[in-house]
């Protein structure tokens, strides 16, 4: 089943033109890999469906709606929910903290209320167990290593139900070790029926976890397969213009 | 079952124990710092530890504690507050004003000074003119995205004038019918203790609580650690980064009614350069200038520790006009340690 169509989505800032007439569909616990060079409007997309920007004109029916989010708050409470590459954490917080930012759970009655720290804790361990990941709920989230950062910015997007889990270069600046760790993660997300957007520059990331490659070239969509019809040497090629579209 | 006990212990476990959290704490070693200078006075000189000397130590203190409270909350946001000493210069005065019967319109004075009445209105308005001025400061900074340390900086010098404007350059020190009781707030003890230095031990207690149990508190580091992660979770961090304005307003204006009651007259020039003092408790106490770090218990032992050494330094006989120059390496040296902290992590 569907559950992201983005018809002809089209951005231009000013008299530069981002993306031209992008489509495309994500499936329930689909993985779709989005691939490009720099300035091919990967980055640009993701914020669009996240609720960052506006599309210049075109569609986005998520879960058969047409949406039209204002802010990423809007896209987080239909189900989208974003990991950014630069992962937006609270370095001086702790993992907890982080993954209830903005969402902590409360007790008592207003003005008196205040934070259930208990339970954060253990919400916040039950998701790092989920993800088989190490990180512990009390750490400062500046003490972490790279994947274990990670592994608190998708936990964060495991505090509600998402639909589809938009990942910004989740394996960018981290080492080989960890990036084995995050793909873990991201494959944990699927098990669970969340369909994800990843995108990467690194090739070999893509075609371990993902089912279906997206090109875009200068804000153009050239290519949409399946992975296992493609190989690494056709996505090289249509990232670089080798290879126009097929 | 072996899942829960799994969580369990996972929860417990934390990089570091309690006691290397205690002693990565500035204010840990700041109040080592204080018991020391303490236990060295009690021996050196015999006049420190006098009742009335450490009433007196604890009494100063507090004015600038209380005071370091609010600047606290700005710090954390990574701001800066440089208004605080005028925001008391100008809160003040206006308290002055509405105690004092020669300069109001003689309805109000017959209504109010029945049961002291004026008393509770003077203080409310010096309290409402501290918030405001706090708000102008943290609407500035906050929505129009003007530096704090530029909006502060003119602020100082605008609620300074204002004091003066108000005041008309005159002293009030006539506060009525009931006096007594407007004295007895700022000056009166209780169990040996100034009022003020219990005010200062109740706002660390319940500000440490707000930083520490509400959400508010939590998103207050968050805008201080990372404005950006912040918002992008949906907090509104213009609405943060003001209210952090306002606090500090309003506690400079608390310190500052406390201090009228105390000495018992007021003029434009109080709280001269008193942001100096302010922000070097609260440095010392261990806020970071770049934002994310701090608490209000660090506010208050840094303001101690300020108060103890200038009261130690007058009493070793050391000419008072060298505390500026201490006042002065205190804050470098605060700054200095942060640095050399942060390198090693």
């Amino acid at each position: 089943m569907t559950i992201l169509s983005l018809k002809n989505i089209e951005k231009n800032f000013g008299a530069i033109q981002a993306l031209t007439g992008v489509s495309f569909d994500i499936n329930e616990a689909e993985t779709v890999g989005l691939m490009g060079d720099n300035g091919a409007g990967k980055s640009t997309l993701l914020k669009i469906i996240a609720g960052n920007f506006k599309p210049s004109s075109g569609e986005i029916v998520f879960e058969n709606n047409e949406v039209d989010f204002e802010k990423p708050i809007d896209a987080r409470k239909s189900g989208i929910e974003v990991v950014y590459q630069d992962l937006a954490l609270c370095n001086h917080l702790t993992a907890a903290s982080n993954v209830f930012l903005g969402r902590e759970i409360q007790k008592g009655v207003w003005p008196f209320k205040y934070l259930d720290y208990p339970a954060m804790f253990k919400k916040s361990a039950e998701l790092f167990e989920e993800l088989k990941s190490e990180t512990r709920p009390k750490d400062l989230v500046m003490q972490m290593s790279g994947g274990q950062r990670q592994a608190v910015a998708i936990a964060r997007t495991r505090l509600t139900d998402p639909k589809l889990v938009l990942m910004d270069e989740p394996t960018a600046a981290i080492s080989v070790r960890q990036v084995a760790e995050v793909l873990d993660l991201i494959k944990r997300l699927k098990d669970q029926g969340i369909a994800v957007l990843l995108i990467s520059h690194r090739m070999p990331d893509i075609f371990e976890v993902c089912e279906k490659l997206v090109v875009l070239r200068r804000g153009e969509k050239v290519c949409e397969k399946k992975i296992k019809d493609s190989s690494t040497e056709e996505a090289t090629g249509l990232i670089t213009g080798a290879i126009d579209r097929i | 079952m072996s899942s829960n006990k799994f969580n369990q212990e996972i929860i417990s476990k934390t990089e570091k124990t309690f006691f290397q959290k205690l002693v990565s704490e500035q204010s840990f070693w700041v109040s080592i710092a204080l018991l020391g200078i303490c236990f060295m006075m009690f021996f050196v000189e015999d006049a420190f530890s006098s009742k009335d000397n450490l009433f007196n130590i604890t009494r100063n203190f507090s004015f600038i504690g209380i005071m370091a409270i609010g600047m606290t909350f700005v710090i954390i946001t990574a701001g800066i507050d440089l208004s605080v000493g005028s925001i008391m210069g100008v809160t003040g005065v206006i308290c002055g004003l509405f105690l004092d019967a020669q300069y109001l319109p003689e309805w109000y004075s017959k209504a109010a000074y029945f049961e002291g009445i004026y008393v509770w209105v003077a203080i409310f308005l010096a309290l409402l003119a501290g918030v405001i001025v706090g708000a102008v400061n943290g609407y500035l900074i906050a929505y129009l995205k003007l530096s704090p340390f530029v909006v502060t900086l003119g602020m100082m010098a605008i609620a300074r004038s204002l004091a003066l404007v108000v005041s008309n350059n005159k002293m009030f020190y006539e506060f009525g019918p009931k006096d007594e009781m407007f004295y007895e707030i700022g000056g009166g003890s209780i169990f040996g203790v100034a009022n003020a230095t219990w005010l200062l031990i109740i706002l660390t207690i319940v500000m440490g609580l707000v930083l520490k149990f509400t959400s508010y508190g939590r998103h207050v580091y968050a805008v201080g650690s990372n404005k950006k992660a912040a918002e992008l979770s949906g907090i509104n961090t213009r609405w943060i980064e003001m209210s952090v304005y306002m606090i500090s307003g309003l506690f400079a204006a608390i310190s500052a009614v406390m201090i009228v009651g105390w000495m018992g007259s007021v003029t434009n020039a109080l709280g001269y350069t008193y942001e100096l003092r302010v922000i070097a408790a609260t440095v010392i106490g261990g806020a970071n200038l770049m934002g994310g770090v701090g608490g209000t218990f660090g506010a208050f032992i840094g303001a101690a520790l300020m108060e103890t050494i200038r009261n130690s330094l007058l009493m070793a006989g050391i000419d008072p006009y060298w505390q500026g120059t201490f006042l002065g390496l205190f804050i470098v040296g605060a700054v200095w340690l942060e640095k050399v902290k942060n390198k090693k992590n």
